[in-house]
């Protein structure tokens, strides 16, 4: 199975002989390339990797030929639609985008289920984390980094009651990276602790083996904590637990990272506070890498905060460092991230890094001043954090009197962490002591393991476990005959590669669409027209998903979500075909036998020229390059004018550019000007073209051109067009 | 517990240490945390561990789950329940996976009790 761009990966082509698929290879990948100057378009990058086979990239590179420079750490994007084929399919779109680290979420419970779990049932918040979810998306990595021309990193989770279980499945199946921390465990899920830590002890074990980067759970107190940036001594003491620990299994420090957040946000004077955190962790985590998560403890609603949030936060790993750079959906203060918004949170992590290239080498943190004092303080309390752990007699008993996620910033304490039993929570119990015989005869295990005397290794007993014979891995299809993949693709068969289509922003024809509606009206009456708004366009299940009050009476501003019922045949769209364009060679003959001279201007209160002088202009392909002379009269020009200008220069078109829309007014000047090129008698003898971002063919034509040219035009579509309409007019 | 601030007091025997030193003890407390946890791991199993080696036996996990259940109602899993199986393939002369399948099935119990 090989993948065409111009092609919908084939989810059902995906499923078969899956039972045989081998995952093409183990362990992590950092990005290529990285560590070295590299020139891309017109630019030297200091903090990039290899470029992409096929990629798209941001919108702005229009003005720069198009370039898709790529950061030099990895980008993560986590999905959790509940479905993975709808998941797979989003991936494909985020390693396009720059993705290298796709993150799947679990599925609400899964933690708490003590079994690995089988099939591909639905759920809640992510996907249930099986053996056939995970290689179908794997084999799907496989495929999607074959297409973008990058190794693709899968991730998911080794926690809960199931971890050396799970541990075992993901270095089977080559997943290249989870998340493991006992303390999560203990902490947020309220598994037994002594459980927890054995049960870490062999899925750090098998982690090491596969290769895996293992990514803590740190960050999940500061989002718990009731004022975030109050944690942050308590933060690096879990770090340090989780780091040391790992270490100490067997896992090589460049494999561990650190789930790390900037704690706080704006409207806090949020980088004075985050930066001397930041640069405190790198130095006594140096041995370690840094995945710089994306603070969601303040998020609410607005993407638009979120996604400044988000690039604040990567100042921060660029004023320090990041071999992570994670991005969080800007929809998550609102509804399950959906498709795009994962890709505006890759565009977001992709613009910021890339803008902020190599800034190091201009701007440096000065450590004299206060800086210099914050960062040493942090280190202080997280030091003295430690030193009471021992001294309350270690790790558990410090769980058991409420040490950690306490609101007070270290040493001051207000009594309200979260406090667990030793002898308590799930699973508690389930612990047992190994006598002398014990024996485990597998190729990785931790702790004691009395290998009988007849074996070299303790596999040899069993000739060999699943790590050194595939074969002998059992694979489980599906046990659930109602909830499971191949149902879910019945259900919206109608749409899978037919001429049918429905919106969607999470699962196959789910029919959700988002409205921008502002109404001048206060916040809670905004709300509820809103939802009238959206009823009488005919949406379902209609809800305000975001509001943004603009003034107490005046105005608020509504998003709303609600689900079309109906399909679009495809068959039925009208859709005016592609003026195909003539070669460079024809058009260059043209001109070279018949000169052609235009007149060419902005048009009205207008001072936008790029886009009129890409046209123009030999440097960016535009028609001069083909020998077409032209006078250009400047911007904000008066139609009359152009038009005279026309008449004294016996041009042979002229050509307008209108950017600004308000009121219509791009509408009413490129009617203005056929009037007057009518009124002055010229109209038969001038080619009248009009361009601008917001101008199509139709809407000129509509207006009395003789063409209009919109978005991601060039030279050669205008010299095309003037070339084929003179033959016309000559014919 | 509910305390102040006294961050000032408390980091006296700190406030002489230069950056390297604060390094040193900064991972030298938690190593010190992290070493009985460890210890923990090294002489202790668990129902997920030996649900993990018999996956790796090459068990479904359908089968591991009434296996380590089995150890587990007959006190044995300070032997391993990997350690079970091979002990019960050796002793019925049968491979591994038939062992721990005729396990899995509720079948062979009463050899288990010969085995240790």
């Amino acid at each position: 199975m090989k993948l065409d761009p111009n092609k919908k990966l084939d989810i059902k082509e995906l499923l078969k002989d899956l039972d045989k698929y081998e995952p093409k290879r183990r362990g992590w990948h950092w990005r290529d390339g990285r560590n070295e100057k590299r020139t891309v378009g017109d630019f030297e990058y200091l903090e990039s990797s290899e470029s992409l086979k096929n990629s798209v990239p941001l919108p702005g590179s229009r003005g720069f030929g198009y370039i898709d420079p790529q950061p030099d750490c990895v980008i993560t994007t986590e999905i959790a639609s509940g479905r993975f084929e709808d998941d797979i399919r989003r991936m494909r779109m985020a390693a396009w985008h720059g993705a290298d680290h796709l993150m799947v979420i679990r599925t609400a419970g899964q933690s708490h289920i003590d079994s690995l779990l089988e099939g591909t049932n639905q759920g809640i918040g992510g996907i249930m984390v099986t053996r056939k979810q995970v290689r179908a998306s794997r084999k799907a990595c496989d495929l999607i980094e074959e297409e973008v021309g990058r190794p693709i990193n899968f991730h998911s989770y080794i926690s809960g009651v199931a971890g050396p279980d799970i541990a075992v499945m993901f270095a089977e199946e080559g997943v290249n990276g989870a998340h493991q921390d006992p303390q999560y465990n203990v902490l947020y899920r309220n598994v037994n602790m002594v459980r927890s830590f054995c049960d870490a002890c062999e899925a750090k074990k098998i982690m090491a083996w596969a290769d895996m980067l293992q990514i803590d759970g740190a960050h999940n107190a500061n989002a718990t904590a009731m004022k975030a940036w109050k944690v942050m001594p308590e933060l690096m003491v879990q770090h340090a637990i989780n780091s040391s620990f790992s270490r100490k299994v067997g896992i090589k420090p460049e494999n561990i990272a650190l789930s790390t957040v900037p704690p706080t946000a704006p409207p806090a004077p949020a980088m004075r506070l985050d930066l001397p955190y930041a640069v405190a962790l790198r130095d006594l985590f140096k041995d370690y890498k840094m995945r710089a998560q994306q603070n969601t403890k303040y998020m609410e609603s607005d993407t638009r905060e979120a996604a400044v949030t988000h690039t604040m936060n990567m100042m921060i790993s660029r004023l320090t460092s990041a071999d992570i750079q994670s991005t969080i959906t800007p929809d998550e203060g609102r509804n399950v991230p959906w498709h795009y918004n994962n890709i505006a949170g890759i565009m977001t992590a992709k613009q910021s890094l890339t803008g902020m290239d190599g800034l190091r080498e201009m701007v440096k943190l000065d450590r004299e001043g206060p800086l210099g004092k914050e960062v040493r303080e942090l280190k202080e309390r997280a030091i003295l954090f430690m030193e009471e752990i021992l001294e309350v007699g270690g790790f558990f008993k410090a769980v058991q009197e409420g040490f950690f996620v306490d609101s007070g910033k270290y040493p001051e304490r207000n009594g309200d962490g979260i406090a667990r039993e030793i002898e308590g929570g799930i699973g508690y119990g389930f612990v047992y002591e190994r006598d002398e015989d014990y024996f485990a005869p597998v190729s990785v295990h931790f702790g004691y393991n009395n290998i009988p005397e007849q074996f070299a290794k303790a596999s040899d007993a069993i000739g060999g476990d699943t790590f050194e014979d595939r074969s002998k891995i059992q694979y489980i299809d599906e046990l659930d005959e109602h909830d499971n993949v191949n149902t879910r693709l019945k259900e919206v068969e109608k749409y899978y590669d037919t001429n049918l289509v429905k919106p969607e922003v999470e699962w196959r024809a789910d029919g959700t669409v988002l409205l921008s509606i502002f109404l001048p009206l206060d916040e809670r009456t905004a709300e509820f027209a809103a939802i009238k708004c959206g009823e009488k366009m005919g949406l379902e299940d209609v809800t305000v998903v975001h509001k943004q009050m603009m003034h107490p009476s005046e105005g608020t501003y509504c998003e709303v979500k609600g689900k079309v019922n109906f399909d679009i045949d495809i068959n039925e769209l009208v859709i005016p075909e592609k003026i195909p364009v003539l070669s460079e060679e024809e058009i260059r003959a043209d001109i070279q036998e018949k000169p052609l001279f235009i007149v060419a201007a902005t048009v009205g209160e207008d001072e936008h020229s790029v886009g009129l002088k890409e046209t123009l202009d030999i440097k960016h392909g535009g028609i001069e390059k083909f020998g077409i002379k032209y006078e250009y009269l400047g911007t904000s020009c008066p139609v009359e004018k152009l038009v005279d200008a026309a008449i004294e220069t016996k041009a042979d078109a002229i050509l307008v550019s209108t950017i600004i829309t308000h009121d219509d007014v791009h509408i009413k000047n490129m009617k203005k000007i056929n009037d007057l090129c009518i009124e002055k008698g010229i109209r038969d003898k001038v080619i009248l073209v009009c361009g601008g971002t917001q101008v199509t063919n139709e809407i000129a034509i509509e207006a009395g051109c003789d063409a209009g040219f919109g978005r991601g035009t060039h030279g050669i579509d205008c010299a095309s067009f003037l070339v084929k309409r003179r033959r016309e007019m000559n014919a | 517990m509910k305390r102040a601030d006294d961050f000032e007091q408390r980091r006296a025997h700190l406030a002489n240490l230069s950056d390297q030193e604060l390094y040193d003890r900064f991972w030298n407390l938690a190593d010190q945390i992290t070493e009985p946890l460890l210890e923990l791991g090294r002489k202790n199993t668990t129902p997920s561990v030996e649900r993990s080696v018999l996956l790796r036996m090459g068990f479904s996990s359908l089968e591991v789950k009434p296996i380590v259940e089995g150890v587990m109602n007959k006190g044995l899993m300070g032997k391993g329940a990997g350690n079970v199986v091979w002990r019960l393939s050796q002793k019925l002369g049968v491979s591994v996976r038939e062992a721990g399948l005729e396990l899995a099935n509720g079948r062979h119990w009463d050899d288990v009790d010969t085995l240790f």
